[in-house]
């Protein structure tokens, strides 16, 4: 019993250490973040003199609300239309039966084959060509859709019973309702999934939007802080500060959907 | 009316008809914005492609050539297969580590679970520069730690020898907890029997953990090679941020083949090379990912 007790004392332990190693950054950023210039360089953990002046330099003197206001317009679009188009087209491969069914289904799974880098070309000759460029829409339009999507809401759809869409249909709901109305509320849980990783994806997106976007104005988040860090040199209060602007509203969500995220990231890992 | 009196026909094709135009603007869009894309940049490694001259002459694998004798383009591919070749057993290991040991305690355990995975849910970009302030060599945090241990002071990002290394540091720890969270539902999809079977003919920790453990989660770890060999043969956004006044690190140390890309493409212009280099991408990351599947998935057939 006592050496029981004891192999489980040792267990904490070594996960409290890798849990300190984890947080470590977080803390040295926000230790940084609150020091005066000069205090930066100096030995000392955490600021002598905690101020605010970093965030505010941060908010006031560059477009910082703006890219967070990018960023957050651009994934909210994104994913209210990952999260139509998606599902209505793994309803449709799993529940209609028509002519071509495994064709289309074929053809969207074999793009998630494709790595992004091949087609961020000629997205920008596309853009280029259209006047997409440095806009909103030029910023978006890839990542309307996901092929990843259709498949995990296809392998949900599948679960919602045959039965219950007929039985609709003799009601008289119509095939969009029987979609919006019976089969939407049954996959709640992987929507939601898919609604996660669809705006952590967008929230996150580098290489697309560090092309496409031109001017400051139009920065997304990521983009904003790599540049702006870029130019700040050795200001580590500013970066500091700029990064848990970035970080901490993240780290709110997720505390309050801790659990939901996790349980998500099972159900459709688990899934493929 | 028509359609109540002949149901089983009829009804049929109005489905199929819902079908088609639910499918219609997704069609279109997997169409133009994935596979034509896809083919154009086939097209585009096959021409010199000046963005801004009209003329863009056919040259045949002349494109392929040029990145084939870049030395650069080498030193990013080699990077980026010693990035996954480092990475991912790290990241897989240690995941399943820590699993096991989350596993054995009762209290706390969703309190470490979400601990370990803030990393995932945190901007990449923001995390790679606190990053880069973790191995500042004069101030950092890390600098600090060594020398209060007594230890040499390090270079890491600015050393050709240990920024790749560096880079890696900040992957494994931003996976880490995605790695666990996984391995903890594999291990919780293991039904116990099985253990208690094996306890009761006197097997030991290891015996049970080589002969039950594994073979049983050997889907969760192909799956977990899989999608790290995706990720690790795609890195980027971590190195571009991490080595951001020095792209690509000490002498192209932590360039990798994406890296290559976004230079050659979008700061040097040269668009038909850049495309050839993901064509190659593509190649090696469809060649790899298969030959996991298939070794990985043969080792739980017999």
């Amino acid at each position: 019993m006592a050496a029981r007790a004891g192999r489980s004392a040792w267990i904490y332990l070594a996960l409290a250490a890798g849990g300190i190693a984890i947080v470590y950054p977080f803390l040295w950023m926000m230790a940084t973040a609150l020091k005066a210039p000069r205090e930066i360089f100096e030995l000392h953990f955490w600021p002598h003199q905690a101020t605010l002046d970093n965030f505010r330099t941060v908010l006031l003197a560059t477009q910082f609300p703006r890219w967070f206001g990018n960023s957050l317009g651009i994934a909210l679009v994104t994913t209210a239309s990952v999260a139509f188009f998606d599902s209505l087209v793994g309803y449709t491969l799993a529940k209609l039966r028509f002519p071509g069914r495994e064709v289309v289904f074929g053809v969207i799974l074999s793009t998630l084959m494709i790595p992004t880098e091949m087609l961020v070309i000629p997205w920008y000759t596309m853009s280029a060509r259209f006047g997409w460029i440095d806009t909103y829409w030029g910023i978006m339009f890839p990542g309307l859709m996901s092929a990843f999507g259709v498949f995990l809401m296809r392998q949900f759809m599948a679960g919602v019973p045959d039965e219950l869409l007929d039985a609709a249909r003799i009601d008289g709901v119509s095939e969009f309702g029987l979609f919006t109305r019976i089969a939407l509320p049954l996959v709640r849980p992987a929507l939601a999934a898919l609604c996660i990783f669809t705006f952590l994806g967008n929230w996150n997106a580098f290489l697309w939007p560090l092309i496409v976007i031109q001017t400051p104005g139009m920065r997304t988040l990521p983009v904003g802080i790599a540049l702006f860090s870029g130019e700040a040199g050795s200001s580590w209060h500013l970066i500091m500060a700029a990064s848990a602007l970035a970080v901490l509203p993240v780290l709110a969500v997720f505390v309050l959907l801790q659990r939901q995220i996790i349980e998500g990231i099972v159900l459709t890992g688990l899934r493929n | 009316m028509t359609a109540r009196a002949r149901p089983g026909l009829r009804l049929g094709a109005r489905r199929a008809l819902w079908a088609y135009a639910f499918l219609a603007v997704p069609a279109v869009f997997y169409v133009t914005l994935r596979l034509a894309p896809a083919v154009a940049a086939l097209v585009i490694s096959l021409h010199r492609w000046n963005i801004i001259a009209r003329d863009k002459p056919f040259v045949g694998l002349a494109n392929f050539r040029e990145v084939w004798i870049d030395p650069l383009f080498w030193k990013a591919a080699g990077n980026t297969l010693r990035y996954a070749a480092v990475g991912i057993p790290i990241q897989l290991a240690g995941g399943l580590g820590l699993a096991l040991l989350l596993q054995r305690i009762t209290r706390y355990r969703g309190l470490f679970r979400a601990l370990y995975f803030i990393p995932f849910v945190t901007p990449i970009v923001a995390a790679s520069w606190v990053w880069q302030w973790m191995y500042s060599p004069q101030f950092g945090p890390l600098t600090r730690i060594f020398d209060a241990l007594g230890l040499p002071t390090q270079a890491f990002l600015r050393s050709p020898r240990q920024a790749l290394y560096a880079v890696t540091a900040m992957v494994v720890w931003e996976f880490i907890g995605f790695q666990i969270v996984i391995f903890l539902a594999g291990l919780e999809a293991i039904p116990r029997v099985y253990y208690e079977a094996a306890e009761v003919d006197g097997a030991g920790g290891w015996r049970l953990f080589r002969s039950i453990t594994l073979p049983l989660l050997n889907p969760t770890l192909v799956f977990s090679a899989v999608y790290g060999t995706i990720i690790y043969l795609q890195l980027f956004t971590q190195v571009l941020n991490m080595t951001f006044g020095d792209p690509g690190g000490p002498l192209g140390s932590t360039e990798t083949v994406v890296l290559y890309v976004y230079q050659q493409g979008f700061q040097h212009f040269r668009m038909g090379p850049a495309a050839a280099a993901t064509v190659l991408l593509f190649g090696a990351i469809l060649v790899i990912t298969v030959a996991q599947m298939r070794v990985f998935s043969r080792q739980v057939e017999y």
